[in-house]
């Protein structure tokens, strides 16, 4: 569904990303991982277009996206969350959501049927399904941080995606939050079928619900593999245990 | 928070000022009809400026140039056409509109501080136009006696006219903000990375947001030749601009009628204090600065905050967003 093909960016003659390839098949949970500063999130950054790209290609379902703009990406079907939390801080939970699914249906240019009457119903049900209903009129400035990076994945699913990439969902997360969290990929993934990508520090969150993985050093892919493969490889292990990235 | 101070039991002191609004010309001075028109017109211009500014959160630093530029080209319509004054001051808004698409074309590539500071020097361009070209625009004299339709000839029709012209723009401004449109331009003030990822394109709702704004500064400019019968140079120079942008950070610039209050605040004070001394800006300094120290939302932005916030909760989220947003330029 997803390929990326030797993708590169540098930023002032760091060469953030170099050589990343990776490929995604429909309905995977694919893991990116990568010891600190390997480049996963430009790489996100890139496949979705908040970066352009210096070289390499970035093809979803077999349509050439690379450089095209965040929007445009959006409409395509690739939605994502954030490592850092990107929402709308004066706006309430609910209407959070609200924008993305009136976004996806292309209603942002209608100009006088108030907000308030449409896709009422979508937007609850994406909150009831990860959790955030109590909690929805609440200031999304004034939530917790976990309760936020809940939100993330909801704003991105209003955008109905068929790649959902989530960048470290659980970063920050207290432990029951970060259980909820997992739950909730899984759920994504087995009863919506989304194809997922996401990056993530926790080993034991990536080995357990990833089916395959893509290891990064230092901006270029290592290897990309089932479990087994990733867990067995001598370069992987060099960098987590014995590279001078090890962290 | 959407219906600001006029939801629920405000609903009857929302309805108490308009009725008062209706019947003021009825009993009061013809002076003070015609401050209220200025306070009105104003008022409309700077919710005007609010939209794309608090919430937009685009720095539309110039806003009186589509004021004056509004203005000028329903008076160059009416004095030089010799149509009917009401295709001029239908005219005025749409060349208001049409240089906000222009200049919102050329600045909107450029983010916040920078995208104030080009459209500073734009306006600037537009305003020394407008001074030097004697024989087209009068110059520094300005145009005087721009004839005006039998019906809002009198002050005081003139002051209904104002009055409900203004309101049906704040009511079209009103729908706007809550419509889908609306609420992807406050998203894209408070997030714009999000909104693209969302798949809003920012750049395009920014500019539709300019060319309302500029659209509604036109009409509150054709108001004043309205209320005035005149146009003059100043009205598009960036010292207005300034006096308007404080009005909606004293009024409150995340409230709807913020905006209206500060413009009614300052006009007010303005032509109170300038009768006992020329130093009437510094009572409004005073002022300004308490505002920024003590009430960070505006005064209708303090209120609204007590009646449905806790306040201590939203200083935070205003100081983190500010925060952010420092972060985000350096």
């Amino acid at each position: 569904m997803l390929e990326v093909k030797s993708l590169a960016k540098s930023f002032g003659g760091f060469a953030a990303v170099k050589g990343a390839n990776l490929s995604v098949k429909k309905g995977e949970i694919v893991a990116v991982i990568g010891p600190n500063g390997a480049g996963k999130t430009t790489l996100f950054n890139l496949i979705t277009g908040v970066l352009k790209p210096e070289n390499g290609q970035v093809i979803f379902k077999g349509e050439d996206i690379t450089g095209l703009p965040s929007y445009q990406i959006c409409k395509k079907g690739v939605c994502r969350s954030f490592q850092v939390v990107n929402v709308f801080q004066r706006l309430s939970i609910f209407e959070n959501v609200q924008i993305s699914i009136l976004s996806r249906e292309r209603k942002t240019w209608n100009l006088f049927t108030p907000s308030a009457k449409l896709a009422i119903e979508e937007t609850n049900q994406i909150l009831e399904s990860v959790g955030l209903m109590g909690k929805k009129t609440r200031t999304t400035g004034l939530i917790s941080h976990g309760d936020r990076k809940v939100l993330e994945i909801a704003m991105a699913l209003g955008g109905n995606p068929e790649l959902l990439i989530l960048d470290e969902p659980t970063a920050g997360m207290a432990p029951e939050e970060t259980s909820r969290c997992i739950e909730l990929i899984k759920d994504l993934s087995k009863k919506r079928g989304l194809t997922i990508l996401f990056c993530e520090h926790d080993m034991e969150i990536v080995f357990g619900i990833a089916n395959r993985i893509m290891v990064m050093v230092r901006g270029g892919t290592i290897v990309q593999g089932s479990c087994d493969i990733v867990r067995a490889n001598q370069a992987v292990q060099e960098a987590y245990l014995g590279g001078s990235d090890a962290c | 928070m959407s219906n600001g101070i006029f939801g629920g039991k405000g609903r009857i002191l929302g309805v108490a000022i308009l009725v008062l609004l209706f019947l003021f010309p009825l009993f009061l001075p013809r002076f003070y009809i015609y401050l209220l028109s200025i306070i009105l017109l104003t008022g409309l211009l700077a919710t005007s400026l609010n939209f794309p500014l608090g919430y937009g959160g685009i720095f539309q630093f110039h806003h009186a140039v589509f004021y004056g530029v509004g203005a000028y080209a329903a008076a160059l319509m009416i004095t030089k056409s010799g149509l009917s004054p009401w295709i001029g001051f239908v005219a005025g808004p749409f060349a208001a509109a049409f240089v906000s698409l222009v200049m919102g074309l050329i600045c909107i590539r450029l983010s916040r501080l920078y995208f104030g500071m080009l459209q500073i020097s734009l306006g600037s361009l537009i305003w020394i136009i407008v001074y030097r070209w004697y024989s087209f625009t009068g110059g520094d004299n300005g145009i005087h006696g721009i004839p005006l339709p039998d019906v809002i000839s009198s002050s005081k029709n003139a002051y209904y006219f104002t009055l409900i012209v203004t309101l049906l723009s704040l009511w079209v401004l009103y729908k706007i903000i809550h419509s889908p449109f609306g609420s992807a331009l406050q998203g894209t003030r408070d997030n714009p990375v999000r909104s693209a990822m969302i798949g809003i394109n920012v750049r395009l709702h920014q500019l539709v947001a300019l060319i309302i704004a500029g659209f509604f500064a036109g009409v509150a400019g054709s108001l004043f030749i309205v209320v005035d019968t005149t146009v003059f140079p100043d009205m598009l120079f960036w010292t207005l601009s300034l006096e308007v942008l404080i009005m909606c950070l004293l009024g409150g610039w995340f409230t709807f009628l913020g905006p209206m209050l500060g413009a009614a605040i300052i006009i007010i004070l303005r032509t109170f204090i300038s009768g006992f001394t020329d130093y009437w800006t510094l009572p409004l300094g005073l002022l300004m600065m308490s505002v920024i120290f003590f009430l960070p939302n505006g005064i209708l932005g303090y209120i609204q905050e007590k009646l449905y916030w806790s306040p201590a909760e939203h200083a935070d989220l205003v100081e983190d967003d500010m925060v952010q947003q420092t972060a985000k330029e350096s």
